[in-house]
């Protein structure tokens, strides 16, 4: 499903999405508040662990993908 | 009585009844199957094995089908392990075994894994079967759909080698070829689930999939006589089959069927264009693998982000394995020295594999004695394009068909 929120960073963005759906970050994000080592997000196609993590600036029209890390291979 | 409980989640352990999803709704952790272990306990042996069909399903008792399920099956495993002595004394290795899986239906390791994930898919109602594939995945997901006559859907990176498309293409899939590497193949598949009824064998029925890894190591440790080796290498893409080793040496000895309990060192194989896994590894944290872009000749191995790679190296390090890794000339001189000393033609993966094997036992790791066993997992003809592309014809001469001729150009 796709939704639409204002932010200026993924932080910020996953943030407003907790206002939305209680429990959703508690999901996302591990004790310490990183990313869990399950799940993969990307700004723009691009991992953000790539790139500046949970910091990386977004802006308009930015497209934000969470997607389930445990997929592919043998 | 059925044998399969549910699924569980390998990292908070939250249980889910038997379905195909594979990710923990709590944790995002991967889900594994669970089996009535005391009703196994009393059932399994080795004669009951040793009278079965003389392929991978003498090990149905230990693969998440019931005894009622019709399988798709083409004959996958019970591959040959062969003792390699002409590479063992050049590498100083007295014991060494390779199970050459690339004798399976569709010459790689994949089918072990299709094959379940069909017969289970099937019997589940499923009409669709698909994948996301460096290529070996792909072609035996289409040969098994075409076996069980269910439509098929492949999605594979562009630019994957030719006669992988074609070993793919005869079997009349849906070939989607997505603009991106592997990793991006793999993403777009599972956004695709929520609005798809399909059965992607590597995603939503992974659970189920990824259970054939196992047979590999069961046959292996059957053919040497049900005896564990000292060593096993094994080729690291996703890290799926790797942990599923693990989980078939714990079986093996929690349903005794092997006397020993010492569990062999388990060994990862990558190539250092595509090494995420040995990158952490040799790392001061080996259970964070960071993501890399692959840029290397090994393509069936080549995954970025590798699911399982943490497992991997929690594996590696409490098994007294390691993970190591080779260069793209290490690969292609690792496929060649299989072929000239063992007759043993494999692709690319296999040249990693026999590529770490070499490397490490030149570095001194074994005293010559250890049983060491190496995966080699697809066959040489899936990538012949890096050998041709070499000089592949180092003692070819040319001549006329004359006796003269003969006797000028070859010295005999």
């Amino acid at each position: 499903m796709t939704v639409t929120v204002e932010a200026t960073d993924l932080g910020s963005a996953i943030d407003e999405l907790e206002k939305r759906y209680p429990g959703f970050k508690d999901r996302l994000l591990d004790q310490q508040g990183q990313l869990r080592q399950f799940v993969n997000v990307y700004l723009n196609d691009e991992d953000v662990r790539l790139g500046a993590g949970l910091a990386a600036k977004v802006s308009d029209k930015d497209e934000i993908s969470i997607v389930p890390a445990v997929a592919g291979g043998t | 009585m059925a044998k399969l409980l549910g699924l569980r989640c390998r990292e908070c352990g939250a249980e889910y009844e038997l379905q195909a999803t594979h990710v923990c709704e709590m944790c995002f952790g991967p889900l594994d199957v669970v089996y009535d272990e005391a009703a196994l306990k009393k059932k399994v042996s080795r004669e009951r094995i040793e009278q079965g069909p003389s392929s991978m399903w003498r090990y149905r008792d230990l693969l998440p089908v019931e005894d009622d399920t019709p399988l798709v099956t083409l004959g996958e495993g019970f591959t040959p392990l062969v003792k390699a002595d002409r590479l063992g004394a050049e590498l100083g290795l007295r014991n060494l075994y390779l199970k050459n899986d690339s004798m399976n239906p569709t010459n790689s390791f994949k089918d072990r894994v299709v094959s379940v994930a069909i017969s289970w898919a099937r019997a589940h109602g499923f009409e669709t079967i698909a994948c996301a594939s460096t290529g070996n995945l792909a072609n035996a997901v289409a040969a098994y759909s075409a076996r069980a006559g269910l439509e098929c859907f492949v999605f594979i990176p562009v630019d994957l080698e030719p006669a992988k498309v074609v070993s793919i293409s005869v079997f009349d899939p849906n070939v989607v070829a997505v603009r991106g590497n592997y990793d991006e193949v793999n993403r777009l598949c599972s956004q695709l689930l929520e609005s798809t009824p399909w059965a992607f064998c590597n995603i939503n029925i992974r659970p189920f999939y990824a259970e054939g890894s196992k047979t590999l190591t069961f046959e292996t440790i059957e053919q040497l006589g049900w005896k564990l080796p000292d060593e096993i290498i094994i080729p690291i893409a996703s890290g799926c089959q790797f942990v599923r080793h693990r989980q078939a040496i714990r079986e093996l000895i929690d349903y005794g069927l092997v006397r020993d309990d010492r569990v062999p060192a388990l060994t990862g194989a990558q190539a250092l264009g595509c090494a995420p896994v040995y990158n952490a590894f040799k790392s001061d944290t080996p259970e964070r693998v960071l993501p890399v872009k692959p840029n290397t000749i090994a393509r069936s191995i080549a995954i970025g982000n590798p699911s399982d790679g943490i497992y991997v190296n929690r594996i590696v390090l409490e098994t007294g394995g390691v993970v190591e890794a080779v260069t793209e000339d290490e690969i292609v001189a690792a496929m060649r020295l299989l072929a000239r000393t063992e007759g043993i033609f494999t692709e690319t993966a296999g040249g990693v594999t026999i590529g770490v094997l070499a490397k490490l036992a030149r570095a001194g790791r074994w005293k010559g004695d250890e049983v060491v066993v190496a995966y080699v997992t697809g066959h040489g003809l899936k990538t012949a394009d890096v050998l041709a592309s070499v000089d592949g014809h180092a003692r070819r001469v040319e001549i006329e068909p004359t006796l003269k001729s003969f006797r000028e150009k070859v010295n005999i």
